[in-house]
């Protein structure tokens, strides 16, 4: 971001004030109580398909439906757990996060400019 | 089996396929021309006055990253070594989530045009802005070069093109047309360009894949039985193993490419200039859902038509074809379809390569003009046509470049050179754009340490990994790296991609030195990034016309 940016709607401590109000405070804690498990919980998934394909060979070859076997229907599965995943956040980030977010930015934005 | 296909360098009519490929190439320039007769100002230029929505973004981001390497290589990999290739193509799309949880959205809030806009956001410009500008540089060098060289390939197998001579003049013209693209159409006509193609490409997977799935009767076991038994490695080709699974060695590093690719996506520079193009985050996460989407859907396309490939045209002949592995979709475009559907497979190749570098120029050229000279060399002091027009000559130096570097390295073998981006992109960029979000202490020092050492540990890694020197295949004798001659071999680190090692240092790194350094960092410009990202206050709007 350079300096000179004329249009810059609050001045450091403007941002600081709204940094600790509790609204801001709650926005945060739920965005990252959100995203972080989340994150974590599809590169564990992530890395235990690619850890079995590397060190379970045979488990993953073990053939299910016809010739589908274990590995690829994991494979699949990773695709089916990163559209739900991808799905879930938009949903949730459009219902729970924008309001709060759209009035903190409304409220910044309007009250200070002007 | 067609005759025309067995003869090596020409299956299919070249002059249909050039003149496919010319038809392409004139409706999007009249495109890229009529979308530039509104680019006035900085934003226009770099950032396609943030006016795409986020499905028009989502299916250019699609575009941008399905480059050749993902279409030809993934179903050619799947094609050749099953399972194996098939991982893949989810470690390609799995990584596009932390693209959409931890930085899209927060990106776009706090930037302007480029990545280093945000790492540079509360720390020091100077030495923050020109590492990651150096970082962007690099890693879009190494993933450019890797198109030019791949091009070079292509016009082998899809046009016909013989000879030295006749593939430097197809570089030379690609290079040419890039240039073309980026100066006259900017951000907004590269952004159609990439629309264009990735809907033809996925138009022509979709309809290969529905055709593939006819011929087997609608039977995906059907099909993964027919795919096995086609090839050399039998049932082998449906399990995992058959590339990475040789010894302990192979399995380590299918796993340090794992989090290269995982990683690396949401630090590619290319990728993250694309947040900027909508009008607010609300728009970029939109963007990131269309991609996942449609990457998604494109990579099950391609494991039917790798296994199909395997069936209907066989591993042995493929890996004849001038190309190897990256000829089985075009391949098997021409055993569907005949020479009319190869023609639009092969069109769509060269669309790919064309689109993906123009992309990867004008990220480039952002990155030295608005990064280097703007904001370091003028301090800010500059005006925004001063800037562009630097941008727009950067573009002509990085294409000649790009052309020269084509045709240097288009008999080498740098398809590593696309994992080293990625590499790079997870060791040295995303480390600092996670820090810089998320971490109130993380300073300047912290930053540095982590671009530098992220950057110098991946590209020395590979520098003495097998890739560049001393991969000998154990059956013929002949060198599989990128120096040839069997007697030179100085590589010391074992593993082909580095992710594994640089990925942690880069981030340990960045720990280390913003503990280390006595800098406080700014509490008002922490308050105002970490405001600013979330709740998208102050954050760019879109450029009315």
């Amino acid at each position: 971001m350079s300096d000179d940016q004329p249009d810059r709607p609050l001045g450091g401590t403007g941002y600081q004030e709204v940094q600790a109000s509790d609204e801001f405070q709650e926005l945060r804690t739920r965005f990252r109580r959100f995203v972080f498990p989340l994150t974590g919980v599809f590169l564990a998934w992530y890395f235990l398909y690619v850890a079995l394909s590397a060190y379970a060979p045979d488990f993953m070859s073990t053939e299910v439906i016809g010739r589908v076997n274990i590995g690829l229907i994991i494979g699949l599965l990773q695709f089916v757990s990163t559209f739900t995943i991808t799905m879930a956040y938009a949903r949730w980030a459009d219902r729970e996060f924008d309001p709060t977010a759209d009035r903190l930015r409304a409220h910044i934005e309007d009250g200070e400019t002007e | 089996m067609p005759a025309a296909a067995t003869a090596s360098g020409d299956i299919g009519s070249p002059a249909l396929n050039i003149t496919i490929f010319i038809v392409f190439v004139v409706i999007t320039l009249a495109i890229v021309l009529r979308a530039s007769r509104n680019n006035r100002t900085a934003a226009d230029y770099y950032a396609g006055g943030r006016a795409f929505t986020g499905r028009q973004n989502g299916i250019a981001i699609a575009g941008d990253y399905l480059s050749a390497a993902s279409f030809l290589g993934i179903a050619g990999a799947i094609a050749t070594v099953g399972y194996d290739g098939f991982m893949y193509s989810i470690g390609f799309l799995v990584a596009w989530l932390v693209a959409l949880l931890l930085v899209a959205e927060l990106l776009r809030n706090t930037g302007r045009f480029t990545m280093a806009d945000v790492l540079s956001f509360r720390l020091r410009q100077g030495p923050v802005r020109t590492a990651a500008a150096i970082s962007t540089l690099a890693v879009s060098f190494f993933y450019l070069l890797a198109q030019m060289a791949g091009a070079g390939g292509l016009v082998n197998l899809l046009l016909g093109v013989d000879g030295s001579a006749g593939q430097n003049l197809t570089i030379a013209v690609v290079g040419i047309l890039m240039i073309v693209y980026v100066l006259v159409g900017g951000m907004k006509g590269t952004t159609w360009v990439q629309i264009i193609k990735a809907v033809l490409l996925i138009i022509g997977a979709a309809l290969m894949t529905v055709w593939v799935l006819g011929k087997a009767g609608l039977n995906f076991s059907a099909l993964l039985g027919d795919a096995a038994a086609a090839s050399p490695a039998g049932t082998a080709l449906l399990e995992p193993g058959l590339r990475y699974g040789l010894t302990d060695t192979t399995k380590l590093d299918f796993i340090s490419l794992g989090l290269a690719l995982v990683l690396g996506t949401a630090g590619l520079p290319h990728v993250l200039m694309r947040f900027y193009t909508v009008p607010n985050a609300k728009e970029a996460r939109r963007s990131v859902v269309w991609a996942i989407w449609l990457i998604g859907i494109f990579y099950l396309f391609t494991l039917v038509l790798g296994f199909g490939a395997a069936w209907l045209v066989g591993p042995e002949k493929i890996m004849a074809a001038p190309g190897k592995a990256n000829s089985a979709a075009p391949l098997l475009a021409f055993e569907l379809g005949g020479t009319l559907l190869l023609g639009v497979i092969a069109a769509v190749a060269f669309a790919t390569i064309l689109a993906v570098v123009a992309g990867l120029t004008i990220t480039a050229s952002a990155s030295f003009a608005h990064d280097i000279y703007a904001n370091v060399i003028k301090k800010g002091a500059v005006r925004a046509d001063d800037e562009v027009r630097v941008a727009r000559i950067t573009a002509v130096v990085i294409g000649a470049v790009a052309i020269v570097g084509g045709i240097f390295a288009k008999d080498q073998n740098v398809a590593f050179l696309v994992a080293l981006a990625f590499a790079v992109a997870a060791s040295a960029n995303l480390p600092t754009i996670l820090y810089s979000l998320f971490w109130k202490r993380f300073n300047t020092r912290g930053a540095l340490w982590s671009i530098y050492g992220g950057l110098t540990s991946a590209i020395v890694l590979i520098i003495f990994s097998p890739v560049v020197s001393g991969k000998i295949d154990a059956k013929t004798g002949a060198s599989l790296s990128m120096i040839t001659d069997t007697g030179i071999d100085f590589h010391w680190f074992p593993l082909d991609n580095p992710g594994i090692v640089s990925i942690p240092i880069g981030f340990l790194l960045g720990y280390l030195g913003t503990i280390t350094s006595k800098e406080v960092g700014s509490a008002e410009k922490y308050a105002e990034m970490e405001v600013r990202s979330l709740t998208g206050a102050g954050a760019e709007k879109a450029v009315e016309h």
